[in-house]
């Protein structure tokens, strides 16, 4: 690994399912340390490409590099083992455990009994493994303040504490790069409030490099260091927030055309 | 019940991880469960033949069905072929001890590695296939087994059956109800507390998050694959070392007795306990086994009046059971563990309902 590779490299990735081109030829680095934003209008690709980044989905042509590693055919249980962690858009908690479990399930990868040891529990050292992974747990639940419902079943919680559950579980992992797919999608102002805040401390605390996708441009402007724009599976933006929002391709992204005259001065002049 | 809240009592604050990672919720429930063993250990010195033969056969049903519980309960794969599983370990006991002379007490865990294995090849397909389609698989693996047992003549003794020696320990033979009793009781225990310990580990963790939600589960780092095959390995496990209680306890193995309709009484047993439950399990097998023994006492009954309904009595067994999983599909469909806990909560808030 050099010294200037970025930490998730995405070169020339194309996705399709059948004739609709979810992604085409997109390209981006992610540096570590970075919180790096992917917006665009609903259908651009972006849930796709975080498909492709943690494994769910494989795209047809182009290069995913993590920490310099060809990451690109690798099946998402593998991807977790390096360090990529993600939470999801629709909310995939495993509703009938605890919230403690599901936290405790994102330590899987860096727990070692298996199921001989831990059915053996006292005599193998399975517990003190785990009570072990339990005080590690606490700390991240405390940090996300949910200790109140730690031992409630996931799928009786409100919509955004199962949101902050499922940040809990991700973080669990222990990931250096972290996937948030619409972390603050139907909450309102004060859930996203925390949650923003949590982000930020995972970033600037926790060191974690995160890679958000998020509608609410207030959240998204102020808390990211760079963005990235999708329309239509292309990339038709990147950089610091401030850009990104004089931007006239995104403008004409998200606000529509007002006619072809104006959109084609804006294509051949403006955007580099 | 509000957010976050358990039914513990009062005054019970918890000041070590440990002492909330216990299996059971309570020290009261702890030492209750401890006494119960304890208690159970002398029902041979009392009880009838009758009672101690229908104890060890909740015993060794037990553990099959806990095996079964672990695959559809806990990992969410149907498997309509346990008994085959459950067959196979009777006769691979029977088999290691009758060909190579494996001391009784070595076949029985042995057995049940041998059916692991058999597990572990039937479930490959799990790896791949979900919901009715690895049925279909599991009951094609059920049929195979069934047929191999029929065929094999060297491994079961084909139509015949094998003979299956009682157990041995140091000279003291196993050949009594009563001492039979305790043999069933050892692995009931071992058997159900290395399960809870299984659950509240990694693994069994792991095993419940590929039920609820197995791509998450993915993300999670979970291998899928390794996991819905190894739930199998570990049915069968448990399944063959019920088997092979069930051979030594009976000193004679057949063909017959492993068909498709003891995999469905199995699947009735966990139904009707709770799905994903392990005391819910002993619970289900409790009431399967109990149920035809209560048939016939209610026939009995009757039969003063109806003398008829004694020729109809395998019918009337064979309807009860029937009957007993529709009812509680319907009016219990979490099964009896659940309800139990609704009682237990009924008493526990008297006299308010939160």
């Amino acid at each position: 690994m050099s010294d200037h590779a970025a930490l998730l490299q995405v070169e020339n990735l194309s996705l399709a399912f059948g004739g609709v081109k979810a992604l085409q030829g997109v390209s981006f680095n992610v540096e570590a340390g970075e919180l790096f934003s992917i917006i665009g209008p609903n259908g651009a690709g972006k849930t796709s490409m975080l498909n492709c980044i943690s494994g769910r989905y494989h795209p047809q042509v182009g290069e995913i590099r993590f920490r310099g590693g060809e990451i690109t055919q690798l099946k998402p249980n593998q991807r977790c083992n390096l360090g990529i962690g993600r939470t999801f858009q629709n909310l995939a908690l495993f509703n009938h455990m605890s919230v403690l479990d599901n936290i405790m399930v994102g330590r899987h990868h860096l727990l070692k009994n298996n199921f001989l040891t831990g059915g053996l529990y006292w005599l193998t050292g399975a517990r003190r493994e785990e009570l072990e992974h339990r005080r590690q747990v606490e700390e991240i639940i405390d940090f996300l303040e949910i200790t109140h419902i730690r031992k409630a079943q996931a799928g009786t919680l409100s919509y955004g504490l199962r949101k902050r559950v499922e940040l809990a579980r991700a973080v669990a992992l222990k990931p250096d790069l972290i996937l948030l797919d619409e972390p603050m999608a139907g909450m309102n102002h004060e859930e996203k409030e925390d949650m923003a805040r949590y982000i930020i401390d995972l970033n600037e605390e926790w060191g974690m490099t995160v890679v958000m996708i998020e509608h609410d441009m207030g959240v998204v402007m102020d808390l990211s260091h760079r963005v990235m724009v999708l329309d239509f599976g292309k990339r038709i933006a990147e950089g610091l927030p401030d850009e990104i929002l004089d931007n006239e391709l995104v403008k004409k992204a998200y606000l529509g055309e007002e006619d072809d005259a104006l959109a084609e001065d804006v294509a051949a002049g403006e955007v580099a | 019940m509000s957010l976050g809240s358990s039914m513990r009592p009062c005054g019970d604050f918890r000041t070590t991880y440990a002492s909330d990672m216990t299996i059971f919720a309570t020290p009261v429930t702890r030492y209750l469960a401890i006494a119960f063993i304890i208690a159970l250990l002398f029902v041979p010195l009392f009880g009838s033949p009758y009672m101690l033969n229908l104890m060890i056969q909740i015993g060794y049903y037990g553990i099959a069905a806990l095996g079964l519980n672990l695959v559809v309960g806990f990992t969410g794969q149907i498997s309509l072929g346990h008994s085959a599983f459950f067959g196979f370990g009777a006769f691979a006991s029977a088999w290691l001890n009758n060909a190579f002379g494996v001391p009784v007490f070595f076949a029985i865990p042995l057995a049940g590695c041998l059916t692991m294995l058999i597990g572990l090849f039937v479930g490959i397909p799990a790896g791949r296939i979900k919901g009715l389609y690895l049925a279909i698989a599991t009951l094609a693996s059920q049929f195979i087994l069934e047929d191999f047992f029929a065929r094999a003549n060297w491994f079961t003794g084909g139509s015949a059956g094998a003979m299956a020696e009682y157990l041995t320990i140091f000279g003291y033979t196993f050949d009594t109800d009563q001492s039979y009793f305790y043999v069933v009781l050892f692995y009931v225990v071992l058997m159900f507390t290395f399960t809870s310990n299984l659950i509240r580990s990694r693994d069994g963790r792991a095993l419940i998050a590929v039920r609820d939600h197995y791509l998450s589960a993915e993300i999670m780092g979970i291998n899928l694959t390794w996991y819905r095959v190894m739930s199998f390995g570990l049915s069968a496990l448990y399944a063959g070392i019920g088997g092979a209680l069930f051979g030594h306890y009976l000193g004679f193995v057949s063909v017959e007795g492993f068909t498709i309709i003891l995999s469905i009484q199995f699947l009735a047993m966990i139904i009707i306990g709770g799905l994903g439950s392990i005391y819910g399990t002993i619970l289900g097998v409790i009431f399967m086994v109990l149920l035809p023994e209560v048939m016939e006492w209610s026939v009995h009954l009757f039969s003063a009046s109806m003398p008829e309904l004694i020729q109809s009595l395998a019918y009337i067994k064979e309807m009860a059971i029937g009957l007993a999983i529709i009812l509680f599909l319907i009016f219990e469909p979490e099964g009896l563990a659940h309800r139990w806990q609704r009682i237990k909560t009924y008493w526990k808030l008297y006299p308010f309902s939160y």
